[in-house]
């Protein structure tokens, strides 16, 4: 910001006391000023994904969701420079018809919100790191994204990272940056790592009911080199008029015969090798002696978008929880769950999305103790009204604790941006 | 060696050494603790071997609780230290300090879990990238970063470097491909940075020490990841008479949806080099060669390696061989595994740049290239990762001429400004060390570096880890020096580096 600017600069903001900056320039200056003032400010976009985290009531809201738009895309150097709002149905629809994508799938908490689709902006993505049922085949969303740019809780420009995959020049604060809330900068610009589409997609659906069964399959895909590119399995919803029946509404195929409980593999490439690789991995699994079925590209396209928009979840009133755990460990986690909880499995056997009943403090807590002894880590991605608000949202231990309150001061010296969005104290 | 700026040295911590050593002793067995000069002399460069200075002394802890000791007491006692693994790295991340001590992780040498439930090794610092992969190929596992020192170059190494391979577009760096860490802060700290699950909660610590040179923590041990073998692996050798077509080539593959496993580019230069070098059969009528690999399964690999043939025709290629076997695509790469030692061979000295830059740039870049070349009155060969845009340029001069390694240097740097100008980075996968530190704000303003300067004093408040690497001291854009070979006498000259 030149001098004359910076010397004219006020907090302009509406009733609400929000402001709306229309580039990076703004942005920079707000934040100069609020961090003269010691004045907490909330970060939004377009509050997709707000629900996520402690509640912050805070002196102002630094709405970002004006700077949008596609600043570069070039499809044959695998990337795509964005405003860090820019809705990600544009990115899509952009990628579209080169035929690429955003591989790590991001997720519709749309769904969960609202009961219909919105995948927010790109800067939402980013700051939840919350990756599709792709990430154990392609890495998570963190590993997409390529560099960004931002403000710093002092109100500095700062950018880290380029345009290219190779890259290790200086400190990867892209990564840290990721997954942080919006407490560490208000994102400007991000660079996602952008990758083809896959001619075909099909879908091997396996049913079957056993614990054991299930998670001895998981085991056999994740050693398969038939690169599979997603794995979930999809319990009986529970007889419980407190959970939402859903199953048999989303999940309506033609080819999705049965109502029992199934594993559902997806694999990606051209029509003649997912023919052979189905054959392949049928033979690998000994599928001979269990009852399956196959979705055609339709239905497989269909499926796998509904599982990663939560539609499971759809408008839920109640805890949602999302469990991070070692795939060894999802017997063990299944043997812990039972039929007491509405949950599916995702990501080959290590991702959790576990649905808890209102008020259930006592069950959560129990739930998080489970996974943390399991080697894991648990996020309550939804609270529900009643849920106390004492219960912490995110898993931390006192040491990376301690590092997070270091690196949080290396961006935002006096707390201001997101202060308690993710744990108290920071 | 150059005249590169390093940290002052803190006379005072030179001045009590003896004090330091007896004090050392009750913290580690006293054969852990070299001081002599005949026993730290193998330490005092790492394979940047341009660059060489002794420690003030070298200790090789056996576990995470003694380096947390060590750490205590520097920490307590003012001491710098320099961490170093296997010491191949060709940056001077490892560059010792005379007013610092040197802790060698050789001692962490042990594969502590070989976890084949969870897919993944838990392994000691010290362990070599390699020796992963062959503690678990006999269940058909391997560990995707391949570093091209990968047999002799440590895992807690790969960390801090963030290392690569010729595999990276489609398997990524170290980065993508760890799972957790510990590390020992300067203060002695031990923390845990993921463990055996998919990403972790919080901020990314992880993703932040990886690839921090040194700079932040002590690595004590490293979760990778391991993947499963790909069933076919096969690949093409193309020829193509000018840049032009050979860069189009590229952009085409990968603009119609095919991620090789490998793409590497040689120029004429090096297609010569390598092949009077290896005898690797190379077309020599060409001006690029292109090695394309494809893994995974057959029948993808046999459908795009003709779609790749296809693509290659149309773009005017002059050969295309495709490996028919396991015995021809190694013979492919002979050459291209050979391209150091050739260049070696062609001149007393070369120095080895590693700059990234984006694919599309390539005919441009080595225009440019060979136009310095030109300028300096100094031969180059070109190689260059073309899946994921790193370029390696192999400057040949005589170290023996006046001014001739001042000229080699300005030359390399004016390489590196260019791929920066290009849309590209200063490195690739070297690391900036103390060899590319002084160049940093070609890539990063003062706002940049002083948050990256932020960062290390939250971990690092007196600085004392690793100090004087990757961030300028100066202050300013000098011309340092690269990767330097005299008379073939690299560090490691047996490790093929491509």
């Amino acid at each position: 910001m030149f001098t004359e600017e910076k010397k004219n600069f006020q907090i302009s903001q509406d009733s609400n006391n929000v402001y709306k900056p229309v580039d990076e320039i703004e942005t920079s200056g707000f934040i100069k000023e609020i961090y003269k003032k010691n004045l907490p400010t909330e970060i939004v976009g377009t509050n997709t994904k707000n629900f996520i985290g402690n509640k912050l009531q805070c002196a102002k809201v630094l709405d970002l969701s004006r700077l949008s738009g596609i600043v570069e895309y070039l499809p044959e150097e695998l990337y795509i420079k964005v405003k860090a709002c820019t809705p990600i149905s544009l990115i899509e629809e952009s990628l579209e018809k080169n035929n690429q994508q955003l591989a790590f799938e991001p997720i519709d908490f749309g769904y969960l919100k609202d009961s219909k689709s919105n995948k927010g902006t790109a800067a939402g993505q980013l700051s939840c790191n919350f990756s599709g049922s792709r990430r154990f085949k392609v890495g998570s969303l963190r590993d997409h994204i390529l560099g960004f740019r931002g403000i710093n809780g002092k109100g500095d420009i700062i950018k880290s990272g380029g345009t290219v995959v190779k890259n290790v020049t200086g400190y990867d604060l892209s990564k840290l940056v990721t997954g942080s809330f919006g407490t560490l900068t208000a994102l400007t610009e991000i660079t996602f790592k952008v990758l083809p589409k896959k001619d075909s997609i099909s879908t091997l659906v396996i049913y079957s009911e056993d614990n054991k069964v299930i998670t001895d399959l998981f085991d056999q895909l994740l050693s398969s080199s038939n690169e599979i590119s997603g794995a979930v399995y999809m319990p009986n919803e529970l007889n419980n008029k407190n959970y939402t029946k859903n199953i048999e509404k989303i999940f309506k195929f033609n080819n999705l015969k049965s109502e029992e409980p199934f594993v559902a593999v997806r694999i990606e490439g051209s029509k003649k090798s997912i023919n052979e690789r189905i054959q392949d991995i049928s033979q690998e699994l000994q599928t001979n002696k269990m009852k399956t079925s196959i979705l055609d590209f339709y239905q497989s396209k269909l499926f796998w978008e509904k599982i990663n928009n939560l539609e499971l979840f759809s408008g839920t009133k109640n805890n949602l929880l999302r469990a991070v755990i070692p795939p060894a460990e999802s017997l063990n986690l299944m043997k812990y769950l039972k039929n007491n909880f509405k949950y599916y499995i995702d990501w080959c056997g290590s991702l959790f999305w576990i649905e808890v009943l209102e008020e259930e403090n006592i069950q959560i807590k129990e739930i998080k103790e489970t996974i943390i002894n399991l080697g894991g880590y648990l996020t309550i991605v939804k609270k529900s009204e009643s849920l106390s608000a004492d219960i912490d949202i995110f898993t931390i231990n006192d040491t990376r604790l301690l590092l997070s309150q270091k690196i949080k001061e290396s961006f935002d010296p006096k707390k201001l941006l997101n202060p308690g969005k993710m744990y108290r104290d920071l | 060696m150059s005249n590169i700026a390093l940290p002052k040295i803190d006379h005072s911590t030179v001045n009590k050494k003896e004090y330091i050593f007896n004090k050392l002793k009750k913290l580690t067995a006293p054969e852990n603790i070299l001081s002599h000069e005949a026993e730290i002399k193998p330490y005092e460069t790492d394979a940047l071997a341009a660059y060489k200075q002794m420690p003030l002394g070298v200790i090789l802890p056996r576990n995470t609780e003694e380096v947390s000791n060590i750490l205590k007491f520097c920490y307590q006692e003012n001491i710098k230290v320099v961490p170093r693994g296997a010491g191949t790295g060709l940056s001077g991340g490892a560059l010792p300090l005379q007013d610092a001590l040197l802790i060698s992780l050789t001692k962490f040498n042990k594969i502590l879990e070989i976890d084949f439930k969870n897919k993944c090794v838990v392994a000691q610092p010290g362990v070599t990238n390699l020796s992963i992969t062959h503690a678990v190929q006999h269940k058909g596992f391997y560990y995707a970063p391949d570093p091209s020192s990968q047999l002799a170059c440590s895992i807690g190494g790969n960390v801090a470097e963030n290392s690569g391979g010729v595999h990276s577009l489609k398997y990524g760096t170290t980065t993508n491909n760890i799972l957790g860490v510990e590390i020992v802060l300067m203060d002695g700290t031990i923390c845990r940075l993921g463990g055996k699950t998919l990403d972790q909660e919080g901020y990314d610590m992880l993703g932040l020490i990886c690839g921090s040179e040194g700079l932040l923590g002590v690595i004590t041990e490293v979760t990778v990841k391991i993947l499963k073998t790909p069933q076919t692996v096969k690949a093409a050798l193309i020829g193509f008479p000018t840049h032009e077509d050979g860069g189009n080539c590229v952009s085409e593959i990968i603009a119609n949806g095919i991620i090789p496993a490998g793409m590497e580019i040689m120029d004429k230069a090096l297609i010569v080099a390598t092949d009077n070098f290896s005898k690797a059969g190379y077309p020599r009528d060409v001006e690029l060669l292109l090695i394309v690999e494809l893994d995974g399964t057959a029948s993808e690999v046999d459908e795009l390696i003709n779609t790749i043939a296809e693509i290659s025709k149309k773009n005017n290629s002059s050969t295309i061989k495709i490996s028919k076997n396991e015995k021809e695509r190694l013979s492919f790469w002979i050459g291209r595994k050979a391209a150091f030692p050739a260049c070696g061979a062609m001149a007393p000295d070369y120095y080895c740049m590693d700059g990234s830059i984006p694919r599309g740039k390539l005919a441009e870049a080595l225009k440019e290239i060979n136009k310095l070349s030109k300028k300096y009155n100094l031969p180059v060969a070109n190689c260059f990762h073309a899946g994921d845009g790193n370029l390696h340029p192999l400057i040949m001069f005589d170290g023996s001429k006046k001014d001739e390694l001042r000229k080699t240097e300005e030359f390399g740097s004016e390489i590196l400004k260019m791929c920066v100008k290009f849309g590209g980075v200063l490195t690739g996968e070297h690391g900036v060390g103390i060899e590319k530190r002084e160049l940093m704000c070609e890539m990063f303003n003062d706002n940049d570096i002083q948050q990256q300067l932020s960062i290390k004093k939250s971990l690092d408040s007196k600085n004392l880890l690793n100090p004087g690497k990757v961030y300028p001291i100066l202050r300013k854009c000098a011309e340092e020096g690269r990767v330097h070979v005299h008379r073939g006498e690299e560090k490691f000259p047996d490790i093929p580096r491509f």
